[in-house]
This record gives C-alpha cells, sequence and structure tokens, in this order.
C-alpha cells in the first residue's frame, strides 16, 4: 500500500438510470476504497440526480442503487459535496437529497451527514486541490 | 395528421426538448421518459417553456421513470398528465406517428 | 451449460464461482448446501453473520467489502467480533467470500 496520500475526486454529471455512469462512479468508489486515499465526491449538473431520496425502480425493472449511496461513510468517503447552482436549476434542495452518516469505529467521532451543498466557486477550489480526478 | 412526440433525455444535458418544443406544432403529444421526466418537474430552470408547451401541446410523463428518479406526482408541472407503460403504447397507436427526439 | 446446487428437492442455478444466480432463490437450506460442499459445520456465529450480510444487503443493495463488513459487525456484534480473525476463523475462505455466497449474495464490490 501506497504511504503517500493523494486527494482523489469522484465527480459525477450524469443522472442515474438513463445511462451506466452513475452506477459505474458509484462501484470505482468502492473499489478506490481499499487504496485509503484522501476521497471526496463531488456532485455537480444532472449528478445531483444521483443523491434524490425515495427513488423507486421497482417500475422500471433496474435495480436501485440509490441505498447504496448511504454506505459511502463506511466506505472512507469523509466527503460528499453537491454543488448548489445545479441543485436549484433543477427545482432541488438539500431536503431533496439523502442523507449519508459517517463513523470512525477507533474514535467514535460521528457525523450525522457528510453531505454538503457548496457553491460552484467552492466546487473550483476543490478541484484545483486535487490530486486526481475521476470524471463520470 | 398527430404526432407523438418522445424526449427520453435530459433537457440540462441535451437540446432534445428545446428542439421538440421548437417544430412540435400545437395540438401534437409530448411524452417525456426516462431522463426526459426532468423536464416535467415544477420549479426547474426549464419550467416557463414547459408550462408554454402544456398551453398548446398535450404533455404527458411515463410515472415509472418518475418513481425511479424519486419524484412524486406533486412534484411535476400543471398540466402535465402522468401515464404508465400502458398509456404510452396507447397514446403511440391513437398518433399516425411517433417522433423521437434522441 | 450452468451450474446448479440442490436444496430440499430444488436445483437453483449458481455461476461458475458457485455464487446464487439469482437473489431470491435464497433460502437457509441454500447455506447449509453451500457449507456441506466446503466441510464446513454452520454455528450460531456462523448464522450471525450470515443474517448480518442478508440485512446489510437488503438496507444498501451492496455485499460489504471485507474491511466494512469487519468495522459493521464489531459495531453490531460486538467489538471482540469486529476483526478479520474471528471472522476468518468462521469462514476460512474468506469472509466476505464466503460468506457472502452462503448468504446467497453476489461476490462482494472490490473483491478479486
Amino acid at each position: 500500500m501506497s504511504e503517500v496520500v493523494k486527494k482523489f475526486m469522484y465527480l459525477n454529471r450524469k443522472a442515474p438510470y438513463g445511462t451506466i455512469y452513475a452506477w459505474e462512479a458509484l462501484e470505482v468508489v468502492l473499489i478506490g476504497a481499499a487504496f485509503d486515499q484522501d476521497v471526496s465526491v463531488v456532485f455537480i449538473d444532472d449528478g445531483v440526480y444521483q443523491l434524490t431520496k425515495g427513488q423507486d425502480t421497482k417500475g422500471i425493472g433496474m435495480k436501485n442503487f440509490s441505498p447504496t449511496y448511504r454506505t459511502l461513510g463506511d466506505y472512507e468517503v469523509k466527503k460528499i459535496y453537491v454543488d448548489r447552482a445545479s441543485l436549484e436549476a433543477r427545482g432541488l434542495s438539500q431536503d431533496d437529497l439523502v442523507e449519508v452518516a459517517w463513523e470512525d469505529f477507533e474514535t467514535e467521532e460521528e457525523i450525522d451527514n457528510i453531505v454538503e451543498v457548496i457553491d460552484s466557486a467552492r466546487v473550483s477550489e476543490l478541484m484545483n486541490e486535487s490530486d486526481v480526478i475521476f470524471s463520470f | 395528421m398527430s404526432i407523438l412526440h418522445t424526449v427520453n433525455k435530459s433537457p440540462f444535458e441535451r437540446n432534445a426538448l428545446d428542439s421538440c418544443l421548437k417544430f412540435a406544432t400545437d395540438g401534437s403529444a409530448l411524452l417525456l421518459f426516462e431522463d426526459g421526466i426532468y423536464a416535467a418537474l415544477k420549479g426547474t430552470s426549464v419550467e416557463s417553456p414547459m408550462s408554454d408547451a402544456v398551453g398548446r401541446l398535450k404533455v404527458y410523463v411515463l410515472g415509472p421513470d418518475l418513481k425511479a428518479r424519486g419524484f412524486a406526482e406533486d412534484r411535476i408541472v400543471e398540466g402535465i398528465s402522468v401515464v404508465d407503460y400502458a398509456g404510452f403504447v396507447d397514446l403511440a397507436a391513437e398518433s399516425d406517428k411517433v417522433q423521437a427526439w434522441l | 451449460m450452468s451450474d446448479t446446487i440442490e436444496v430440499d428437492g430444488k436445483q437453483l442455478a449458481v455461476d461458475e464461482e458457485g455464487y446464487l444466480a439469482n437473489l431470491n432463490d435464497w433460502v437457509p437450506g441454500v447455506a447449509n448446501v453451500m457449507a456441506e460442499q466446503d466441510n464446513l459445520e454452520l454455528t450460531d456465529e456462523h448464522w450471525d453473520i450470515i443474517n448480518f450480510l442478508r440485512e446489510y444487503y437488503e438496507e444498501y443493495q451492496i455485499a460489504p467489502a471485507v474491511r466494512v463488513l469487519t468495522k459493521a459487525v464489531g459495531k453490531k456484534l460486538g467489538k471482540e467480533k469486529g476483526n478479520s480473525k474471528y471472522l476468518y476463523s468462521l469462514f476460512p475462505y474468506g469472509p466476505a467470500k464466503q460468506a457472502c455466497r452462503f448468504a446467497g449474495l453476489p461476490k462482494p464490490t472490490g473483491c478479486v
């Protein structure tokens, strides 16, 4: 295992179900957790639709992977960011989004919800600060 | 000649909806499905063209796709009707042709 | 040609690695038959983990990676059980892989 911790950003721009990008990205994040890096997952543009609450795919015969986002905290993802402007353009607010809890099992530090709505300028900053950006 | 127009792409990612609204003539039908359902939601940046469209087209949205993406029927723009798959088939059968804006 | 296992008189399809092809086919007998094939006798401790995995899948729609399983088991079933030594003592072929197979889940994401 590499001792150098890098900042990994997973950038999501696609709505779920219409294309395979959202699910593929989620799988890569889960697999990538094994690398022990400093991971943030960012949702902009139509990517914000991935986090909507109450998804129910029974009627379209596809796997509902919405509940899987709630496990990201268990997979060493400590920060999930959502672009405010993207939400607003779509008539959405943080209330429409799932909550993701995070807990450090050693220190027992807990965060109820690591989903944070931020301004676009902050998204740009985070992109600049990242060592690697994985774009989906 | 009645046309059923269908849009299955997000209005925020592609211009399929724009083109459809530009070319669809009064009285024709528009069905939003798959990622196209996002255009049916209230409070979006395309709500204004959608409200205009409701005034001159018969606009429908596919219920199962709405539900899959986490939205209840109370989130859609006034005047848009929710249909199921059977309703989709009926619309296609009633129309002389179907124009799919891919 | 697909493989099957016989459980309660029924043939259930499994993939080339022995995982149940259809999640909904699972009955407790599946775990017993698979354990027998692996020369393992299932105890209550095994069932705690199998049931835990099924609940985890039900809630999150994925089978947890082994490190996540370890942490989550520690939280749910007690710290003394939340380590890979304990889990390997129960499931010698790997807690995530073997226990997930017994539980009828797909192979955990991130396992090779």
